[in-house]
């Protein structure tokens, strides 16, 4: 059985004039970590709260643990851990409180569920004492963590909890979220940051409300070849603007150090491309083929979707 | 070339916590100057001192020629602010909130027609430009936002995570904004995550428990690190951090 099945699901916002899910489908198994990678804006966190009955769907159908999202919703979340993308704990009451609060809220007690938030709570808990709305955000989101899993829920949702968490804190983040995988909860996690599609099972990339390609990873890499060069020149930024004016160049954007050039089906010589840029009086230049990474698949499917 | 930003042993305390510890750098004019660190390692504290909304405890810092601790409102006239976070009011129109913004940041009446105008021109914006913001995709509104906060020729922008949840695309194309923003003079003072953007800027701190433990172009941290990407100098400094 799908931990999680949805089914053609619609939502729109403002009669309609809003589409925020284009007939969305999608099964997440059991104990799987998911990744929904999108932008803003691309239908996330409508989608998560659409899971966690919060809203309705315009039409279309979901199920958790096969119970309906619309039917069932008493059920569903008793069985749902939920971490919104805003900071919703009670700010006024301490790490302790707001613990105790949300397992007393779901009938039961800290020490009953302690097994499943011990490494995450033992990193905060020396601040016990200390009122939620005082904690610097990387303790916010552990404790947010802490309370959506102490009733311990089958499925868990997490909208964008690495948003605005540098590169260091979000790491230790993920390797959390591993770890409550192995202990058997299957974990849906959104994000906008790219680079973390390798951290999880499988991904569904989003973009103005539609799935544009749901695999593992590597699939989806493997699935979606390009001719792509990555172009260096002692000048880099005007080697970008050169590089769009070369006849049958795709794309071409900055990648860190280097740009990322795709050449179309006709013009893939990357000789002719040397030459040209040669021309145009770039030194220190270098070509060399690269295969794609999660973001030049992205810009790719992004343009196939515009076009 | 002059230097817009001078910091010598900038701290802030908070009671017994310094949250930025004797910090001394400077900037260039038209420089893209990246401000990295963990979270809590004091960049936005330092960064509140710098546009003028929070005095320093000690030390000295000048931007744009004027003092943190006496000319504060001279400081505000002479930067530009944006961040992922404020941007625009959506509940304006494009029109309406680039008469706003310039307006508040002292531009004149017929200053402002001219430039509103030229702005639209530019970013192609004539059939949205009296659309209500919140109608525009979040990229169309990173980038008006970004042309509103340069809209009165500041000396400085800062630009405070400004492309947090953009798409790829996206997020390069504003990029770009900003290198033709610095080509024209204008300093870019630039927060991210994204280490990858850490390589486009001229040069790049990182902040370590409000220390700056690093500072240089970013080919010569990977080198003096002896690291393939940004992202591996980020991590060797931050690990090492002792609070979060």
């Amino acid at each position: 059985m799908s931990a999680i099945h949805i089914e053609n699901l619609v939502k729109s916002y403002e009669k309609g004039k809003v589409k925020a899910l284009k007939s969305i489908s999608l099964d997440i198994e059991e104990g799987e970590l998911f990744g929904l990678i999108g932008p803003d804006g691309s239908g996330k966190t409508t989608l998560f709260r659409i899971l966690t009955t919060l809203i309705l769907p315009d039409s279309g159908n979901a199920t958790l643990m096969g119970l309906d999202v619309v039917e069932d919703f008493w059920e569903i979340r008793k069985i749902v851990g939920y971490m919104p993308g805003r900071f919703s704990l009670y700010q006024d009451l301490s790490i302790e409180e707001n613990l105790n609060f949300f397992a007393t809220v779901f009938n039961t007690t800290v020490a009953e569920n302690y097994h499943l938030i011990e490494d995450i709570y033992v990193q905060i808990e020396p601040f016990k004492k200390r009122r939620a709305g005082k904690l610097s955000g990387g303790m916010k989101q552990k404790l947010a963590l802490c309370c959506a899993l102490i009733h311990e829920p089958k499925v868990l949702l997490l909208d964008e909890p690495t948003t605005g968490v540098d590169p260091v804190s979000r790491k230790e983040f993920w390797d959390m979220l591993g770890r409550l995988k192995e202990k058997g909860i299957t974990v849906v996690v959104s994000t906008p940051y790219m680079d973390e599609a390798s951290r999880c099972d499988r991904i569904a990339l989003m973009q103005d409300g539609q799935i544009m390609e749901m695999d593992s990873l590597k699939n989806i890499l493997q699935k979606h070849p390009q001719h792509l060069y990555a172009v260096r020149s002692k000048d880099m930024h005007r080697l970008l603007f050169d590089l769009r004016n070369f006849e049958g160049m795709k794309s071409a954007f900055a990648f860190g150090d280097e740009h990322h050039a795709v050449l179309g089906k006709g013009s893939d010589d990357p000789n002719q491309l040397f030459d040209f840029l040669q021309l145009k009086g770039h030194e220190q230049l270098a070509i060399r083929p690269i295969s794609p990474e999660i973001e030049d698949v992205f810009i790719q499917l992004m343009q196939a979707q515009e076009s | 070339m002059s230097k817009v930003i001078i910091t010598e042993k900038l701290t802030k305390k908070f009671d017994d916590f310094t949250a930025v510890d004797a910090i001394s750098f400077e900037v260039e004019q038209g420089e893209i100057f990246g401000f990295l660190g963990a979270n809590g390692a004091g960049k936005t504290t330092a960064m509140r001192i710098l546009s003028g909304l929070s005095y320093p405890t000690s030390g000295k810092a000048e931007v744009a020629g004027f003092d943190v601790y006496n000319q504060v409102e001279d400081i505000k006239r002479n930067i530009g602010y944006m961040s992922q976070k404020f941007s625009l009011y959506e509940n304006l129109t494009v029109r309406e909130n680039i008469h706003f913004f310039g307006g508040i940041y002292g531009l004149g009446r017929k200053e402002l027609k001219q430039a509103s105008e030229e702005l639209i021109s530019r970013l192609h914006l004539g059939p949205e430009a009296n659309k209500l913001v919140k109608s525009l995709p979040l990229g169309w509104k990173q980038k008006i936002a970004f042309s509103v906060a340069i809209l009165h020729r500041p000396k400085i922008v800062f630009l405070d995570e400004p492309t947090g949840g953009v798409d790829p695309i996206t997020r390069r194309q504003f990029w770009e904004l900003i290198y033709e923003a610095t080509s024209q003079g204008i300093t870019a003072f630039v927060t991210t995550h994204y280490m990858d953007e850490a390589e486009y800027c001229d040069r790049v701190s990182i902040m370590v428990d409000g220390a700056i433990a690093a500072l240089d172009t970013p080919a010569a941290l990977k080198s003096q690190f002896n690291a393939s990407s940004m992202d591996a100098v980020f991590l060797q400094l931050a690990r090492a951090a002792k609070r979060s």
